[in-house]
């Protein structure tokens, strides 16, 4: 060792000067690769190599080190950083290699950068320059590398620049350069698709290329671009086809075989393209199924890429449209897989019947004790894809034995994401088929225990919801909650210890809210528990305050221990514990108002929140009369700050919320204590909103909600239990078909009997099930425990808590899993003046309040947004033939405003969905029309919209309770888009019952593009100058100039404004400026100017992608014309 | 493909190629956790691996594994022809090739993998075009140390040294 560091040491240029040939020079690399497995320690490699290192970093900054060497000392650092030591002082070097070397230099010089700096690196601005040249170059072999480094990596913002070089390459003579070319276009098109937006015809070009290489390589970009919008494409199938036919025909050049198979790669990226193109198109289906079989048929030979073609094919075949002997085949095909003895293919086997059996339950049937097998296989993945299939094909009589078997994974599983993931799955399932409480309450338990922290926060937040709103009998829900309670006080009695944080949590608020159903225990006893987990060092602070919450509702009549308690933490050094503590003395000492705040068993009932704070003005005028400084909403608060830049309050600002999250006190919310702690600050409401903390579950609007506050009462009452019927009814005939099945098996030993019952209970009901169509998936049985529908629950509500803080969600407690973030961001527009809304509208028989509250709609819309959502819409006597009359249903107050053509969404026998875009001013509102084309009345008609990138404002009708035969319903959506994007996809479902107690569901999904969010923004042309100078981010580009007719920069202006609604501020010579917002909110302007043939277009944004988006759209809006 | 790992069966990492932006930190957790997990399977096990939310498919050749990691929609067994394909080429290129191969001419690897896959996908998949490309840009570099062995190569029993073959009947 100490002889190669010396050496390097003393290395000097001139030593290598004098030696010939890259030999001697890679000799270095040679000499440390074998001091290094010399080594015998990790410390000594370290030590070695930091001096290697060393060395190198001087020698590359040595003036006299040549080219050579550089190459050689660049090959050394890739050999460091491959070993893991920081080698990042040759990234620069690498860039000047590149730069500055010969070509062999070059070569080096280049793969050191694809190896050292990822996308994004600002080093990459360097190498610009050098790539300019090198796509310039006559020479082929440099050329080459540019290429290839551009392929790999290359700074988003410089692609303007080398593009039209790089599109240049697509005609070049050479198929190697072209290939490589069409591949720098893929990543151009992967990481900024709006840059090459306009050389798609270059594309096709590159398709009909006739080298086959270079037609593959374009394919990697028709896959992309066909996985985005299939429809542009359609007219494609028939090339595909055609290129597919030649492959398996085998007309190509033999180099493209691989193990005599044609152009396997090829086949299977056809394949891809040809099952997107062919989902759910029927006529586009027909075109490939010839070739399909073709394929199917082909591939015979018994070798993996023969495999590899077949599961594609098996994947297109189930993906499009169904051909009955297609299907057949590729069912056989599966069959093959499963049964194979090589692992791989087995594996591939069960992977294509979990993806097969969702259209086809049989097929699992077909393979049921492969399927068992591969439940105790040793290989953990094997076994990890069996259960996904199982998961897939659970119903109401198989979920106790998948469940059990997935516990059982569980528990002898030790990677975080796969417990994570099949965690809520036990979830998932163990709520929609439990068929029993007891049952389903410890296999919560067991997911809980299992899963622990690990576990996603809204399984436990859909386990407490569910046990809260419970469902239709009361008498249910309670022996559900009471067995909650009995099994966890039965825990919580033994070694607590080990239990996970996220699981006492349960089991507090479940204790807390639900103890006092259980009389044979006394409460003293259930805080005797509680405080004995209080007391446990395992026990987070949060999990504490969920402690201290349950003990807060079932300290009534405790006072002793209470008080005792109280005094314990209220030393304690956690400021919320203490908070807590407080109000915890408080409240047991006065029993009248603990009965008022907390009043026992009432979750889930009407609460109302005054949100206007009406009770505080009394407070706010006297501290006003006080001299204290009048409130300032934070956007004012927001431009102040900007005014005086030089004072820096930011500090103060976050320093004021933590005195706040006092507010929080109890989950209920009490006027008293509230005036009690915003006694802090002038006003709590927006503060409090503020902090992000939403210790108050206010959100600046009134609201009242219940247990079916914002559901539509059911007018009748169920008759019977959903749940019993059908599975009583499926039963035995399941078993049977299953036992039939199973009779041919030859002599069953003691092991496979054990295992065709395994299979028997595994399978049972699957047959029966599986009698539905190919297509259709047969209809799930009622879940037991219903979730009442609600407009996108979790991943919305999650979605906003998720930002607030440790503190808040444990000082919101009871209301943890409560939905009322969403609702505040849902509800109508602005918040209503006025206060209290009678509670009994909102609470229960909608029937009787319908009228008073359609008075209320066309007196104030605020009060319709206000409460809680049941807005009886408009429901309109109608023939719902056509689509196009549909506008006239619009609302009187949308019907002036600039809308789009009413769209067909989707349909089914009784339901058909259109939407329309309505352009309002500060948002889009989709309005979405539920037509019910049958006679009869359908009842509970629920819309959800989901669209993840999109903000939901307010929204209005999205429940109908009941919707007359012949009628058409109308809801809306007011939509905010804060983030710009290109397109933006949505997607939804209507639920709806014809008979009570069956629901369907309908779902439909639909694009919006940022030209449906921009607004034109009408400034003068002074305003646009000083405006244009304060805006950052800018964005330029070469746009079409349409030269058709007149002035052809009016004209082009004039079709931009047509499509998109811009604002044209002024026309000057041969320039134009044009202002547009994204809707009420940053501005985006335009600068035009006629350059030649072409329009240069500048755009300026404060936000960073809005240019991108526009001059996306604005390319279209040309091309289209 | 999202990236590629080489390593062998003391976990040392011999080549790394990565097709998604990842920091440092990150590339380094998710080698060391593969090469564990990838390393502690059995020979008879599957090839596949659900790890994270990606695919891994690997292969051993000898003394080295090849793991590549893909996304689920993607096949897993064509990228498993992708790694036979791949040392074919090493293969073909080094004659014979083994693990010290690689180790020593680790850059050389480097080319041709980047003539293979580019970006992550396959560019070019006749065997003949990727080493035609490899030896125009080799046949410009002075003073070669190897010399370009054209014939395929013997293949060799021995599994455990560094030096033996990948290739085993």
């Amino acid at each position: 060792m100490s002889d190669v560091v010396e050496k390097t040491l003393t290395a000097l240029p001139s030593l290598f000067d004098s030696q010939t040939g890259a030999a001697k020079i890679s000799n270095r690399l040679k000499q440390l690769i074998k001091s290094i497995t010399e080594l015998t320690s990790k410390h000594d490699e370290e030590s070695l190599i930091k001096q290697e290192l060393s060395a190198m970093k001087e020698q590359v900054s040595a003036p006299s080190t040549s080219m050579k060497q550089m190459r050689e000392i660049m090959v050394r650092s890739m050999y460091c950083e491959m070993l893991g030591y920081d080698a990042s002082f040759s990234y620069i070097h690498a860039i000047k290699l590149a730069q500055q070397g010969g070509v062999m230099e070059k070569r080096v010089g280049y793969l050191a950068v694809s190896l050292f700096l990822s996308e994004g690196h600002e080093l990459l601005l360097l190498l610009v320059n050098t790539v300019l040249k090198d796509l310039q170059s006559t020479n082929l072999i440099e050329a080459c590398m540019a290429l290839t480094v551009v392929a790999q990596v290359f700074p988003k913002d410089m692609i303007p620049a080398v593009l039209p070089l790089v599109e240049d390459k697509l005609s070049h003579p050479k198929e190697i350069i072209r290939r490589k070319a069409v591949l720098a276009l893929y990543k151009f098109y992967l990481i900024a698709p709006n840059q090459v937006q306009h050389i798609h015809a270059k594309f096709r070009k590159a398709l009909c290329d006739k080298d086959p290489g270079v037609m593959t390589s374009s394919l990697h970009i028709y896959l992309q671009l066909i996985q985005e919008s299939p429809d542009a494409y359609k007219d494609l199938t028939g090339s595909f086809v055609t290129i597919l036919k030649q492959v398996v025909g085998g007309k190509l050049p033999l180099d493209f075989n691989y193990h005599s198979v044609p152009a396997p790669w090829l086949q299977i990226q056809l394949l891809r393209i040809l099952s997107l193109l062919g989902r759910d198109d029927q006529s586009t289906s027909e075109l490939m199924y010839e070739v399909l079989d073709e394929s199917l048929r082909r591939a015979e030979m018994n070798h993996n890429i023969t495999y590899a073609i077949l599961f594609e094919c098996v994947k297109a075949v189930y993906t499009i449209h169904p051909k009955a002997e297609l299907l057949e085949k590729a069912a056989r095909c599966i069959g093959n897989f499963v049964l194979s003895p090589k692992i791989n293919l087995k594996y591939l086997g069960l992977k294509a019947l979990t993806y097969v059996v969702q259209h086809d339950a049989k097929l699992a049937l077909q393979h049921q004790m492969t399927i068992i097998e591969c439940l105790d296989h040793s290989d953990f993945t094997i076994k990890r894809e069996t259960l996904e299939l199982l998961f897939r094909i659970t119903n109401a009589q198989n979920v106790s034995v998948i469940v059990e078997k997935m516990l059982d994974f569980l528990r002898s599983c030790s990677d975080e994401h796969t417990i994570i993931h099949l965690a809520g799955k036990v979830a998932e399932l163990a709520e929609k088929f439990a068929p029993d409480n007891s049952w389903f309450i410890q296999t919560m338990n067991d997911v809980f225990s299992i899963g622990g922290d690990l576990l996603q926060q809204d399984i436990s937040n859909n386990f407490l919801r569910l046990l809260a709103e419970g469902s239709e009998s009361k008498e249910e829900d309670d022996q559900l909650r009471l067995y909650a309670v009995d099994s966890y006080l039965t825990l919580l009695n033994g070694d607590a210890s080990h239990l996970p944080q996220r699981f006492i949590q349960v089991m507090s608020w479940v204790v807390g809210e639900y103890s006092h159903l259980q009389e044979c225990v006394d409460q003293s006893e259930v805080i005797r528990l509680l405080m004995k987990l209080l007391e446990q060092k395992s026990v987070s602070s949060e999990t504490r305050v969920w402690i201290l919450s349950a003990l807060t509702k079932i300290s009534d009549g405790q006072t002793d221990l209470i008080l005792e308690l109280a005094e314990s933490i209220s030393s304690s050094q956690d400021t919320i514990l203490r908070q807590q503590a407080h109000e915890l003395r408080h409240l047991s000492l006065d029993s009248k108002l603990h009965e008022w705040v907390l009043p026992r068993g009432a979750a889930w009932d009407d609460m109302e929140v005054d949100s206007s704070l009406s009770f505080l003005d009394g407070f706010v005028s006297e501290a006003l009369a006080a001299g204290a400084a009048p409130y300032k909403p934070p956007h004012q608060r927001q431009e102040e700050l900007c005014e005086q830049r030089a004072l820096n309050l930011e500090p103060y600002s976050f320093s004021l919320p933590v005195s706040l999250s006092s507010c929080s006190i109890t989950d209920r919310h009490s006027p008293t204590l509230l005036s009690v702690s915003s006694g802090l600050s002038g006003n709590s409401t927006e503060l409090s909103q503020k902090a992000g903390a939403s210790t108050l579950i206010l959100e600046g609007v009134k609201r009242v909600w219940g247990k079916d506050g914002y559901l539509p009462q059911k007018e009748t009452a169920v008759t019977a239990s959903p749940v019993d019927e059908p599975s009583a009814a499926v039963q035995p005939v399941g078993q049977q078909e299953a036992a039939e099945r199973l009779e041919p098996q030859p002599e069953p030993s003691t092991q496979t009997n054990d295992k065709q019952q395994l299979a028997s209970s595994l399978f049972v009901g699957l047959s029966t099930q599986s009698s539905t169509s190919l297509l259709g998936k047969s209809e799930a049985p009622p879940p037991r425990f219903r979730k009442k529908p609600r407009p996108h629950g979790s991943s919305l509500s999650s979605s906003s808590s998720s930002g607030t803080s440790e503190k808040s969600s444990s000082s919101r407690t009871s209301h943890n899993t409560t939905d009322s973030f969403l609702y505040g961001s849902l509800l109508e527009e602005e918040p209503a003046g006025f206060d209290h809304t009678p509670k009994s509208i909102t609470a229960n028989g909608l029937g009787q309040n319908k009228d008073v509250k359609e008075d209320r709609r066309t007196n104030t819309s605020q009060i319709l947004g206000s409460d809680m959502v049941i807005v009886r819409p408009n429901t309109i006597q109608h023939n719902p033939s056509t689509s196009s009359d549909l506008t006239t249903l619009l609302p009187a107050d949308l019907k002036d405003l600039p809308h789009s053509d009413v769209i067909s969404l989707t349909s089914d026998p009784s339901l058909s969905v259109s939407s329309c875009r309505v352009f309002r001013d500060e948002a889009l509102l989709l309005v979405i029309f539920i037509s019910n084309s049958t006679e009869t009345d359908i009842r509970d008609v629920a819309v959800q919209l989901n669209c993840d990138q999109l903000e939901t404002v307010s929204l209005r009708g999205n429940i109908v309770d009941c919707l007359e035969g012949r009628s058409v319903s109308v809801c809306h959506y007011a939509l905010l888009m804060d983030d710009p994007h290109t397109n933006v996809s949505f997607t939804g479902s209507v639920s709806y019952q014809i008979q009570p107690g069956h629901t369907n569901t309908l779902s439909f999904s639909g694009t919006l593009s940022t030209a449906d969010f921009i607004r034109p923004l009408v400034v003068t042309t002074d305003e646009y100058g000083k405006l244009w100078l304060s805006l950052s981010h800018d964005v330029k580009q070469n746009l079409k100039l349409l030269t058709d007719a007149g002035d052809p920069l009016q004209t082009t202006l004039n079709a931009l404004k047509d499509t998109l609604q811009l604002h044209i501020v002024d026309i000057i010579g041969s320039e134009g400026i044009v202002a547009c917002r994204l809707l009420s909110g940053a501005p985006c302007l335009l600068h035009c100017r006629v350059n030649g043939s072409a329009l240069a277009m500048w755009l300026r944004s404060p936000l960073p992608a809005l240019p991108d988006c526009i001059l996306y759209h604005c390319q279209r809006a040309l091309a289209q014309h | 493909m999202q990236f590629m790992l080489l390593f062998s069966r003391q976990g040392k990492l011999r080549l790394q190629k990565w097709y998604v932006p990842l920091c440092d930190k990150e590339k380094k957790k998710i080698t060391r956790e593969l090469v564990q997990t990838v390393l502690a399977r059995k020979p008879k096990m599957c090839s596949f691996l659900e790890w994270r939310d990606l695919k891994i498919v690997y292969k051993r050749y000898a003394s080295l594994y090849f793991c590549c990691a893909i996304e689920d929609q993607d096949n897993e067994l064509i990228t498993l022809e992708i790694i036979h394909r791949y040392v074919e080429l090493l293969d073909k290129y080094f004659g014979s090739v083994c693990e010290l191969d690689i180790i020593f001419n680790f850059e050389k690897a480097y080319f041709i993998l980047d003539e293979f896959l580019l970006g992550g996908e396959a560019q070019e998949t006749s065997k003949k075009n990727v080493l035609k490309a490899i030896e125009q840009a080799d046949l410009l570099q002075e003073n070669l140390d190897f010399q370009i062995r054209l014939l395929p190569g013997v293949l060799s029993a021995s599994v455990s040294s560094e030096s033996s073959g990948l290739f085993q009947s």
